[in-house]
């Protein structure tokens, strides 16, 4: 589903190049669930961001779902990311003074769904995050493990082939960080593909397989053997908007 | 997304800062404001200066005295006093396109009956003044010919004087014997009241034939101003010039001599009245249209701000898929929504500040439908100007910077 072929990514800044990427090639599949781990500095954010149709390769050619990344407007990028992808953000990234609910909607308000469907699937999608209480709450109301289970229901809201999360985990408490990875862990069993980033390797042992970055290029990637379970609340994912996705498939 | 959903983002956009919110659009309700009051005070103006006008009789020519100039000292116009009746006799039976002709001869005069009195303006003149000046009786009757000959001590009186000598039940003061400067004259009417035009009220006089008026009262044969109504609107320069040739013919001024006398034509006064007070309408909106966009570069200045603030709330936006055009309406929504806002504000502030003034200073306004129409299309227009940048300067954002921005 994912095809990557020497893909590269060099920041000028100033007179100083920064080859973030220097030509990596990957392939995720349907299905996946990936860890892309690496030291600080090593193009992990770069990558995802790339994935994410957030930024543009420099070089190299970036396929998904059969689609020419590398070549779409920036029409067809935000497009792309409205239906295509679900992003996740290390701090959240919610709009403040903006209920759970109204965040949630948003994705599908540029989609162009009328008021009523919008509704009604944000309403699954917080239900299937176990916010189903916590619906009318704007984000400083809710403590960090909520606030990001608000974004995956946001990331979760236009039916995604693929979720994506830059160190999702990263500004949670490691409790809150397995409740985030069990609800990946659902989702990704109930079909929909995860790529994330991590720097936590017990984190990354939720996943099936690691990938791991140094200095802009793959230094390993293997299958994870023995696969950790995360602990957290059992979602009801009958009628969210991933379950009706792969049903559909 | 459809321009419904647009608005309502911009509406919360707004509605999150209210106070910020409302001291943007203070520029915009007082420019459109102070636009309308203005473009109301230079109507009212207008409109006053040309009933004013327009009052003083229809197709009306005012003849008045021309400088005296003995001995190289020039007096100020009108201060000759050659005219007199019998120039008044000869407009009236040779000029052909002459309707009506009216002398008036006049003085301040201090008005006694029983113990009030009243110091106004007594007017002597003829029984045609009525018809020359639009001038009729409410209560009794005008002065006749009779009168007239015999120097009758008959006196009109407007509404005013009769007010101010009776109180307010003033029609029985019609057959009252009132004093003027000490001469007895006989009340046999009140004057329909006109009201005041700008500084003049013009139910402050009395009436009284003029020839009495010569011989009791002034003392003097001069006629002060001559009113002469021509036959048809078409004719008022033709009578003008008839005029002209009886009263050079009658002093026996010379071809090389200049008049001795002015004639002043209605319709002159009225154009060059109108010319004023446009005049007077475009300079003061023109200073409140200068407020006005002052108050566009304030929405701009906010707006600016604003998509500086709101950066990591456009990268969000972006990232989970708004478009370009998308961001550009919200902001731009948001500018237009800010100045239509506040237009509509200021239009319904200056409306009431306008009608508020006249009630409060007499000054007469009128709020003009244009104005309003105006004001409404260009505060839209200023929010689109000036809103349009910030706009774009938003809606160019690359998601990755705005989301990294602090
Ligand atoms: N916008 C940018 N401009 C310049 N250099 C950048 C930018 N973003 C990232 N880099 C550089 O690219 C390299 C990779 O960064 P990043 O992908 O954020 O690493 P990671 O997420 O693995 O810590 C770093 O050296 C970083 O300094
Ligand atoms: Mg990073």
């Amino acid at each position: 589903m994912i095809s990557l072929k020497n893909l590269t990514k060099v920041y000028a800044t100033g007179d100083v190049e920064v080859r973030a990427l220097a030509g990596v090639s990957l392939e995720i599949s349907q299905g996946e669930f990936v860890s892309i781990m690496g030291p600080s500095g090593s193009g992990k954010s770069t990558m995802m961001n790339i994935l994410g149709c957030l930024d543009r390769p420099s070089t190299g050619e970036y396929f998904l779902d059969g689609l020419n990344i590398a070549e779409a407007s920036d029409n067809q990028l935000a497009e792309i990311r409205n239906q295509k992808i679900g992003f996740v953000f290390q701090s959240f990234n919610l709009l403040p003074r903006t209920t759970a609910l109204e965040n949630v909607e948003l994705p599908m308000l540029y989609r162009g769904l009328g008021a009523k469907e919008r509704r009604d699937s944000a309403l699954r999608a917080l239900n299937a995050v176990g916010l189903g209480n916590r619906v009318h709450h704007k984000p400083n109301e809710l403590s960090g493990g909520q606030q990001q289970r608000v974004a995956i229901a946001r990331a979760l809201a236009n039916k995604p082939v693929i979720i994506m999360a830059d160190e999702p985990t990263g500004n949670l408490d490691s409790k809150s960080s397995e409740e985030i990875m069990a609800i990946f862990q659902q989702l990704n069993e109930a079909g929909i593909t995860v790529a994330l980033v991590t720097h936590e390797s017990d984190i990354a042992l939720f996943s099936k397989r690691i990938v791991r970055f140094k200095d802009g290029r793959l230094d390993s990637d293997e299958t994870v053997g023995k696969r950790n379970l995360a602990q957290g609340p059992r979602l009801d994912l009958a009628g969210s908007p991933g379950q009706l996705e792969v049903a559909g498939l | 997304m459809n321009i419904v959903e647009s608005l309502r983002v911009a509406l919360r956009g707004l509605k999150v800062n209210k106070l910020r919110s409302f001291l943007t659009m203070l520029g915009i309700i007082i420019g459109v404001g102070a636009v309308i009051v203005m473009v109301a005070i230079g109507q009212g103006a207008k409109n006053s200066v040309t009933n004013q006008i327009q009052g003083l009789g229809s197709n009306l020519l005012i003849i008045s005295p021309g400088q005296s100039n003995s001995g190289g000292v020039r007096g100020g116009a009108g201060s000759l006093t050659n005219m007199t009746m019998d120039d008044v006799t000869a407009i009236q039976q040779q000029a052909d396109a002459v309707a009506a002709v009216a002398p008036m001869a006049s003085r301040n005069a201090q008005v006694v009956l029983g113990n009030q009195n009243t110091s106004t303006q007594v007017i002597g003149t003829t029984p045609s003044y009525a018809a020359v000046r639009n001038q009729s009786v409410d209560f009794g009757r005008f002065f006749s010919q009779r009168d007239l000959d015999s120097r009758a001590k008959v006196a009109v009186v407007g509404t005013t004087v009769a007010q101010n000598l009776m109180g307010n039940s003033n029609t029985n003061i019609v057959g009252r014997i009132i004093n003027i400067n000490r001469v007895p004259f006989q009340v046999i009417g009140i004057l329909q009241s006109k009201g005041s035009s700008g500084m003049t009220n013009n139910d402050d006089q009395i009436l009284v034939p003029i020839t009495t008026a010569q011989s009791r009262l002034i003392g003097s044969q001069s006629v002060r101003t001559i009113f002469v109504e021509a036959k048809t609107a078409d004719q008022m320069n033709a009578a003008s010039m008839e005029i002209s040739t009886i009263l050079r013919h009658r002093h026996g001024l010379k071809l090389s001599d200049p008049d001795d006398f002015t004639i002043t034509n209605q319709s002159d006064i009225l154009s060059t009245a109108e010319g004023i007070t446009q005049s007077l309408t475009l300079l003061l909106s023109g200073i409140a249209a200068i407020s006005l966009l002052v108050g566009g570069i304030g929405i701009m200045n906010i707006m600016l701000v604003s998509v500086t603030e709101r950066t990591r709330e456009i990268g969000i936006r972006k990232a989970i898929g708004a478009k370009r055009r998308d961001i550009l309406f919200q902001f731009l929504i948001e500018a237009v929504v800010l100045s239509l806002l506040g237009g509509i504000i200021g239009i319904l502030l200056g409306g009431g500040g306008a009608s508020l003034m006249q009630k409060l200073s007499g000054m007469s306004t009128q709020v003009s439908g244009t104005s309003v129409v105006v004001a409404f299309l260009f505060s839209a227009a200023i929010g689109v100007v000036f809103g349009v940048f910030p706009a774009q300067k938003a809606s160019k954002l690359d998601p990755i910077d705005a989301l990294r921005y602090e």
